[in-house]
């Protein structure tokens, strides 16, 4: 760019070459702060100034039924989230949906796309199967699962017809939030698989003909050929997942939990379902503030940590 | 070697079965009559379209279905246009404030849609935006990732390109569009395809900010419709179920070659 200003400006002798370049470049700026008018207003008004209107509601008592001010109490909001028997529960079962989800996702997702690169016909066929339920509606399909699992529904009648006993799934605390994670990882596999697949096919096929001449086993071939050139894959995949996760598990666990909002026994609440119901059940503005500052801290260590971690492993 | 191809083949029938099947017995209930619900037949003994019927007359699916629709279209028209011209804008154009404006854009990729919800509830209720088409859609007008990602393959385009066309006497807006688009273009149907599929499942914003009924947009209508009028009645909840998947799952059947060559096209990069 500022070798073109440079090489231009010689040629800028003739007056008539300077009033088209002087035309252009008003032009130019004309175009680039009109368009950028609303852009500018938006990431302002929408995103950062609500982002640090978040913090500052965070520090305050504020109860959207209480009227009159608002008053500054410095950190009590997190000093009572700390101690907050539910919330510390949430963010529990955030880090279970998290890394069982992620790594489930990320296993199958690696699994199918293998599976699909060993096989040369309908591959676009499968792939399209596996795709699906990544395509539709989450709401819909918790309250499809909720009807396969219920308590006189598909599943269990077919485990009563082969002789096991039925199961409470979605109604048991200790079994919920582990049938909510198997959902989310049926859903979005999919998207990992596509993701994987176009890993594969960019690893060159001659790195696995050394491999072979050497001696390597096929064990060895994935080990040492397949993961370590996968890994930027796997590092994109496990960010991009936790992320949708901690989003995506809010529909997921008001639409699959057996009372609608995390239950049984607050045993699938996770952070974002406690965030809404401080917000917008209790109307508590502050607490809730409080606790989403918290989230995003936990999202930033939680990208710093998986960059670190996953691309210091197999670095070459 | 020829056994390995068949286990292969075997897995991925089974794991296909295992993606598949909830749809199946989805629609299966769905064209029951309420009293045959509890049969395990896959095929219904009497197929009933009573069911669709009774969802489609007595509540508001099709006004849910409109809204959301009406919403994921703007939205990803408004994302389009607006992360295309300003990745293009930061990507090819030097001027005042562009590294501020660039890292800006960057660091509200950083904080969760979540942090957000509580200023912006508080936002519409004082501009009078709650219960609005406006209301729902302006969150999602534009997104840093967009931006992001738009910039990432404008600076592909060669320099040279742009000024023969400024030479030729092309104005800045026709650059923009007749030269600068069709460069991007497999990046621009990614975008858009990804905006439309997160609008149109959008859940959390829109339970917030909506309060009437025939505001809903297709997921929050199907989730009140399934605790509150439909309960139990699975029959009338698988229907209403099929009413919201199945469009989708045909619009990605059209479009799913486009749809998994932008994945890898915007995952890779």
């Amino acid at each position: 760019m500022k070798n073109h200003s440079a090489s231009s400006k010689k040629i800028q002798k003739t007056s008539l070459i300077g009033k088209f370049r002087g035309n252009v470049k008003y032009q130019k700026y004309l175009f680039v702060y009109t368009c950028l008018l609303l852009p500018i207003l938006f990431f302002l008004g929408i995103r950062i100034l609500p982002t640090l209107f978040t913090f500052n509601v965070g520090f305050r008592d504020w109860n959207l039924l209480a009227t009159g001010v608002k008053p500054f109490i410095g950190l009590e909001n997190y000093k009572v989230l700390i101690q907050d028997k539910v919330f510390i529960k949430s963010a529990l079962n955030t880090l279970i949906y998290i890394v069982l989800g992620v790594s489930g996702q990320l296993f199958f997702g690696i699994v199918v796309a293998l599976l699909l690169h060993k096989i040369n016909r309908f591959v676009g066929f499968f792939r399209v199967i596996y795709f699906i339920p990544y395509v539709t509606s989450i709401v819909a399909i918790s309250w499809v699962f909720q009807w396969i699992l219920m308590k006189n529904g598909i599943i269990n009648d077919l485990l009563i017809k082969i002789g096991l006993s039925p199961q409470p799934f979605l109604n048991s605390p200790d079994q919920a939030i582990y049938i909510i994670i198997g959902a989310m990882i049926w859903q979005a596999l999919g998207f990992q698989m596509v993701l994987f697949l176009a890993g594969l096919e960019n690893i060159p096929k001659m790195l696995y003909e050394a491999a072979e001449i050497d001696g390597a086993s096929p064990w060895q071939k994935f080990w040492h050929v397949t993961v370590p050139l996968l890994n930027p894959t796997i590092v994109f995949s496990a960010v991009i997942g936790s992320i949708n996760f901690i989003q995506v598990s809010f529909t997921q666990v008001i639409n699959m939990s057996s009372d609608g909002t995390g239950g049984p026994l607050n045993s699938t609440m996770t952070v974002v379902v406690y965030i809404y119901q401080l917000a917008f059940r209790k109307f508590d503005m502050g607490l809730a503030s409080a606790a989403t500052v918290m989230l995003f801290l936990f999202i930033l260590a939680l990208t710093l940590f998986q960059m670190k971690v996953l691309t210091k492993k197999f670095d070459y | 070697m020829k056994i390995g191809k068949v286990l292969t083949y075997l897995a991925l029938i089974l794991g296909s079965i295992i993606m598949l099947f909830p749809f199946v017995w989805m629609v299966s209930t769905s064209l029951k009559s309420p009293i045959d619900i509890f049969s395990l037949d896959i095929i219904p003994e009497n197929i009933t379209f009573s069911n669709y019927i009774k969802v489609m007359e007595e509540s508001l699916f099709a006004k849910w279905f409109l809204n959301s629709l009406i919403i994921a279209v703007v939205t990803t028209i408004s994302v389009a246009f607006f992360d295309t011209l300003v990745g293009y804008i930061i990507a090819k154009f030097s001027f005042v404030g562009r590294g501020v404006l660039f890292i800006l854009i960057l660091s509200t990729l950083m904080v969760p849609t979540e942090m957000l919800i509580i200023p912006w509830y508080m936002m519409s209720s004082d501009f009078g935006w709650t219960d609005t088409y406006w209301g729902i859609l302006f969150p999602g007008l534009m997104t840093g990732f967009g931006v992001f990602l738009m910039r990432q393959f404008m600076e592909q385009i060669p320099d040279d390109l742009l000024n023969a066309a400024r030479v030729d006497g092309m104005n800045e807006f026709m650059i923009f569009f007749k030269i600068a688009i069709p460069q991007v273009w497999p990046a621009l149907a990614a975008l858009s395809i990804f905006t439309f599929l997160g609008n149109w499942n959008a859940f959390l914003w829109p339970l917030i900010v909506i309060e009437s009924e025939a505001l809903r947009t297709l997921p929050v209508g199907l989730s009140f419709f399934s605790s509150g009028e439909a309960e139990s009645q699975w029959h009338l909840i698988m229907t209403g179920s099929t009413i919201a998947v199945i469009p989708l799952i045909l619009v990605f059947i059209l479009l799913q070659r486009h749809i998994i060559s932008g994945i890898t096209l915007t995952g890779m990069k």
